[in-house]
């Protein structure tokens, strides 16, 4: 009798810090149960670049702060039939959203790059530029959650979510019975 | 007021600045016994003279009544009408209800800031003029209206608010300009040379023809457990918006063990919409002090509060002059009508621009010189109120009722009306109708019957009292005005075809947002979401789920707020969710592919291709020129 398929998952970190990622993988050891379950397709941990084919569940760190992170989130939602946001960059814009907090400017986007790369007082900027090579996307206006920018199916919260929540989530979601968090898991005080 | 150049307080800003004598902050203090429950008419005293509250200002006024700084500076800082940067010698305050921006606001406006040559929320570098937004302030059936420092201005146009603007730029004063024999007449003339009173429709109780302290006459024949009997058995229930039984409240407020208790007016009808008690204060002042007085007997009270809303202070001398009269008549003071032992008395406890004070516990706490915040429930005001003493707080119509209920019996007020809704009610119709103005009617009344009554037949919409009520649309017009149907302190705004629904949600929205006291988080910060959820709406950015979000969300305000403002404030949204469902989802965009319609990359980079004078690698196809 042949093995049921695997599950293939993707995972992505847009405008994260990659500490969600790590998480992932504080999974520790229950990631040889996971791994008889799941097979990883795109993701930072395969190195795999382009999808190569559809996936089970998408997995994404981080906000959307600039093209190419809408870029990739829209191509994780064509390519993946359940997409989880993690952590609360993904959810809520997390850190980087603070740069959506200059607001009654005309130019918070200029205002924002100058004060990062020239004005601020602890900036050693030699060359007094602004970086902007034509292999930079470009910035967003605002910092967005994936949320606004695809239908997201799950969010798993933390900053970051622990390995044991995470691993619940997933496997639980694997199994067909994911009902919700257990209290002590999203339980930050 | 005097104009005086220099700045008397270091920390004055530029605009001139009379300079504030400390001598006369504490002779405004010793005016008030160095008393800090009166914090809150020292505070306007000096706003009234010296235009601000300035740091030096708080300190004193700390040092007299023996409070903090920062305890004065939490009263300052709660009300609209106390400031803490210098005001102008004119302070205009235009009016900014749903109201009066369809009765032509903004053009208003645009003629103060042009004559004045100052925006909304400036005042003049010399100090002369200040030109501000308020929410309403009980004038909506002649919008657009204003308040010029004390006097009131309705039924404004274009031209109305050039001359008024040229006159006070000329120097008359506000007074002079509504009347130049203004301070001939009396008060009553006063107000009504300001305001209309706009009766439209008079009814048996309240409004018809009323004996002069027939009730009250009739009460000190009776035993007060009597006076309770007859107002519990005639069915009259508060006229201020929550319906309680008033009768039972003052039982409550009886049966307490104390060694005082108060009677308390809710004269602080701030419910955008509502302005019946603004015409029972003009017409039937005599009536309030009878009701008071009638529930002082009763209760066992022998002091009392009017709490009138800032808004009111047109009408101020016009209850004082009848306090006074009836000092000098005896119906008020020691001995009432020579009942040996039966004093009472009465003082105004002016409010200063917050719509909170309306809720009993707030309107308490400011009474009491606090900042306006409600109080936890229980105990309740009857058992642990004014001061820590059993209190009874009721509306100004339901005072009046009262000494009519005394006057012509508890059957004759309990037959009209129907089962639950006894006796007859003010209701005060505004919005885009013919006649707006003040009905006095039975309750049971259909919505359809009062739109015939006030000309409104082409309404496309009714919110039904206030804000704070129930939005129907004309599938509900045969809906009964009653407290078990459509239950309302007073306000009727009628709205025409022509009006955006969603506009109006997102003004009353942005009006809670601006009233909540601050106090529960979900109500401080859960009304900033609403209202700018309603505005992704408007703006044709909404993805369907935020229609589930607006119910969640509203939820949880009504569920975990402690006063009636955060359990009512989402009621704009619920009720057109339910009786306008279209205007919703017509503005819903649905993904697609699950990608949201809603999010525009285009427009999202276009700033960064402008900053760094290139396009986008992957969304331009040409980005190469």
């Amino acid at each position: 009798m042949a093995e049921p398929r695997k599950a293939r998952i993707a995972t992505t970190s847009l405008a994260g810090c990659f500490g969600c990622h790590m998480a992932i993988l504080d999974i520790d050891e229950r990631l040889i149960e996971l791994m008889k379950l799941v097979e990883i397709d795109r993701s930072p941990l395969t190195d795999i670049k382009r999808f190569t084919q559809r996936c089970d569940i998408g997995i994404i760190e981080g906000g959307c702060c600039n093209e190419e992170n809408v870029h990739v989130l829209r191509d994780f939602r064509r390519n993946c039939d359940v997409l989880i946001a993690i952590g609360q960059c993904a959810i809520m814009g997390g850190l980087p959203v603070m740069r959506n907090a200059i607001m009654h400017s005309d130019a918070p986007l200029r205002e924002c790059l100058e004060e990062a790369y020239i004005t601020g007082r602890y900036i050693r900027n030699t060359t007094h530029d602004i970086p902007n090579d034509p292999a930079l996307p470009l910035l967003l206006d605002e910092v967005y959650p994936c949320s606004e920018v695809v239908e997201i199916d799950y969010q798993i919260p933390g900053c970051a979510p622990t390995g044991d929540v995470i691993y619940e989530t997933l496997t639980s979601l694997l199994a067909g019975k994911f009902h919700g968090f257990d209290r002590m898991h999203i339980k930050f005080d | 007021m005097s104009t005086a150049a220099q700045s008397g307080d270091p920390a004055g800003p530029t605009v001139s600045v009379p300079s504030i004598p400390e001598e006369q902050i504490v002779a405004i203090c010793e005016t008030y016994a160095n008393d800090r429950h009166r914090m809150l008419d020292i505070l306007r005293e000096v706003q009234d003279r010296f235009r601000w509250i300035s740091p030096k200002v708080m300190e004193t006024v700390a040092r007299q009544t023996g409070l903090s700084r920062i305890e004065v500076e939490g009263v300052a800082s709660f009300y609209s009408f106390l400031s803490q940067t210098p005001k102008g010698r004119v302070t205009i305050r235009l009016c900014d209800d749903i109201v009066d921006r369809f009765a032509g606001l903004a053009e208003v406006a645009g003629i103060f800031e042009q004559e004045l040559g100052i925006g909304m929320g400036e005042t003049s570098g010399d100090g002369a003029f200040s030109l501000e937004y308020t929410p309403c302030i009980g004038l909506c059936d002649q919008a657009p209206a204003a308040m010029v420092n004390d006097v009131v201005v309705t039924s404004l146009t274009p031209e109305r608010a050039r001359q008024w603007a040229q006159a006070l730029k000329a120097g008359t004063p506000p007074e002079e300009i509504v009347s130049e024999r203004f301070s001939e007449l009396t008060p009553h003339a006063r107000a009504t040379e300001q305001v209309e009173n706009n009766i439209r429709h008079a009814g048996a109780v309240l409004l018809g023809p009323v004996p002069d302290s027939a009730g009250l006459k009739k009460a000190l024949d009776m035993a007060p457990a009597q006076i309770i009997d007859t107002i519990e058995a005639s069915g009259l229930r508060g006229c201020g918006g929550a319906g309680f039984t008033t009768g039972r409240k003052w039982r409550f407020a009886a049966s307490e063990p104390a060694e005082k208790r108060y009677v308390l007016c809710n004269a602080d009808e701030g419910e955008p919409g509502t302005f019946k008690d603004r015409v029972l204060l003009t017409e039937r002042p005599h009536l309030l002090v009878e009701g008071m007085t009638i529930a002082a007997r009763a209760v066992g009270a022998r002091e009392g509060i009017i709490y009138l809303r800032g808004e009111y202070v047109y009408l101020r001398e016009l209850i004082e002059e009848v306090l006074a009269d009836r000092r000098a008549r005896g119906l008020l003071g020691a001995n009432i009508l020579g009942i040996d032992g039966f004093d009472f008395d009465l003082r105004v406890q002016m409010g200063a621009g917050a719509y909170i004070c309306g809720e009993e516990g707030a309107l308490i706490s400011s009474c009491e010189g606090l900042p306006g915040e409600p109080k936890t429930r229980p105990p309740f005001p009857v058992n642990r109120g004014y001061l820590g003493f059993p209190t009874v707080v009721n509306n100004v119509e339901t005072f009046c009722h009262a000494a009519r209920i005394l006057d012509r019996g508890a059957q004759w007020f309990f037959d009209m009306g129907e089962e639950g809704s006894h006796g007859t009610k003010l209701f005060s119709v505004s919005g885009d109708c013919l006649n707006p103005g003040i009905y006095e009617l039975p309750y049971g009344l259909e919505v359809r019957e009062l739109l015939e009554m006030v000309g409104g037949e082409d309404a496309a919409a009714v919110q039904v009292g206030g804000p704070s009520g129930t939005m129907i649309a004309r599938d509900s017009f045969h809906r009964r005005l009653t407290f078990d149907d459509l239950a309302t302190g007073g306000a009727v705004i009628v709205f025409s075809g022509e009006r955006n629904v969603l506009e109006i949600v997102e003004y009353y929205m942005s009006f809670f947002v601006h009233e909540s006291c601050g106090y529960c988080t979900p109500c401080r910060v859960g009304n900033v979401f609403l209202q700018k959820a309603i505005g992704k709406f408007r703006k044709g950015l909404a993805n369907p789920e935020d229609i589930d979000y607006l119910k969640d969300l509203s939820g949880t305000i009504i569920e975990t707020s402690r006063c009636g403002l955060g359990m009512t404030s989402p009621n704009p949204i619920l009720t057109t969710l339910e009786n306008f469902p279209l205007v919703y989802s017509a503005m819903v965009k649905p993904s697609k592919d699950r990608i949201r319609a809603t999010f525009d990359i285009q427009s999202a980079i276009e700033g960064a291709r402008k900053l760094a004078k290139r396009r986008s690698y992957i969304y331009d196809r040409d980005f190469s020129k």
